[in-house]
């Protein structure tokens, strides 16, 4: 079983022999004459500048990691299923259904949030909800 | 030794030095880093004991998703760098700790280990094997499983509209 990866360590190795004879050879190759113009960071000809201060990194990145995450656990339990779908039959079909159900009312939930919006415009309609929602949880809360 | 065992030793060593790296990096961002390379030695090692599938979930989920996941936390927060910030100045309790917990998982795993018989017989179709046990023998665990699906992702979206009202 472990000899099927042989192909692939051979495969890695030949990428990784590759890279490391293409640099030694550029840098056999090249003329090296760095000045400090040269070293800095380019950036459309501004002075390269750090991390952005202040600014904050929007938290619908991390909705949209946690969704790919959710449904990449998702695909992972798909695929142990078509393996062995035959063997499983009506009772497996069922199983994964309702599997699949659940977690699609989770992505319904989101779209109906406005979780998939990019704009900046909430309508009228959700901020209420939203709102509605952040009370209940404080009275749960308190 | 045989070529699995070389590469088992190889693969811990690198693994054990990522693991090392990510508890002393001063750089939160370097020590997400680090545990890549750590849960993908770690994913390697589940390939050369047999277990494909849960070898390459390894790879895909944890080094895929949930290392992006702490990396978007990270840049969410704007985490502290340097050791100050980051370590709470405890090492020779942690360390303490470590050495307990690495005890007993050695003798849970050697207890639990078959010594007596010398063939350990590999499944070679694992993914099969694995879909039969889950989908006959753990249905209600499945079924919960995408219960706590949803409510991490509705809890995601609760604290993430929180978060975008402050």
């Amino acid at each position: 079983m472990l000899g099927d990866y042989l192909p692939v360590l051979i495969l890695g190795g030949l990428a990784f022999a590759f890279v490391v004879a293409s640099l030694f050879a550029s840098s056999l190759l090249r003329p090296s004459r760095p000045s400090p113009a040269k070293l800095a960071p380019y950036e459309c000809g501004n002075e390269p500048v750090r991390l952005p201060k202040g600014e904050k990194f929007s938290v619908k990145f991390y909705v949209v990691a946690m969704m790919f995450i959710i449904f990449d656990i998702e695909t992972i339990f798909l695929f142990p299923w078509a393996v062995s779908f035959r063997k499983l039959g009506l009772f497996g079909l069922v199983e994964m259904a309702v599997f699949i159900a659940l977690v699609f009312v989770a992505y319904v939930y989101i779209w109906m949030q406005g979780g998939l919006e990019w704009e900046q415009a909430p309508r009228p309609m959700e901020r209420t909800a939203a709102e509605g929602e952040q009370e209940e949880e404080l009275l749960r809360a308190g | 030794m045989t070529g699995q065992e070389y590469a088992f030793v190889v693969l811990a060593l690198v693994g054990t030095v990522g693991a090392v790296r990510l508890v002393t990096a001063k750089n939160v961002v370097h020590a997400a880093l680090y545990l890549v390379v750590t849960l993908a030695m770690v994913g390697s090692i589940y390939l050369v004991l047999g277990a494909e599938f849960v070898g390459w979930v390894q790879i895909l989920i944890y080094v895929g998703a949930i290392v992006i996941l702490f990396l978007f936390g990270l840049m969410l927060t704007k985490a502290p760098i340097g050791r100050e910030s980051l370590d709470n100045q405890q090492r020779g309790l942690a360390l303490l700790v470590a050495l307990a917990v690495l005890a007993g998982l050695v003798f849970l795993i050697q207890d639990a280990f078959h010594w007596g018989d010398r063939k350990m017989n590999l499944v070679h179709n694992t993914t099969g094997e694995v879909g039969r046990s889950i989908f006959q023998h753990y249905v209600l665990p499945f079924e919960a499983v995408s219960f706590i699906l949803l409510a991490a992702l509705i809890g995601a979206v609760v604290l993430a509209r929180r978060e975008e009202r402050e």
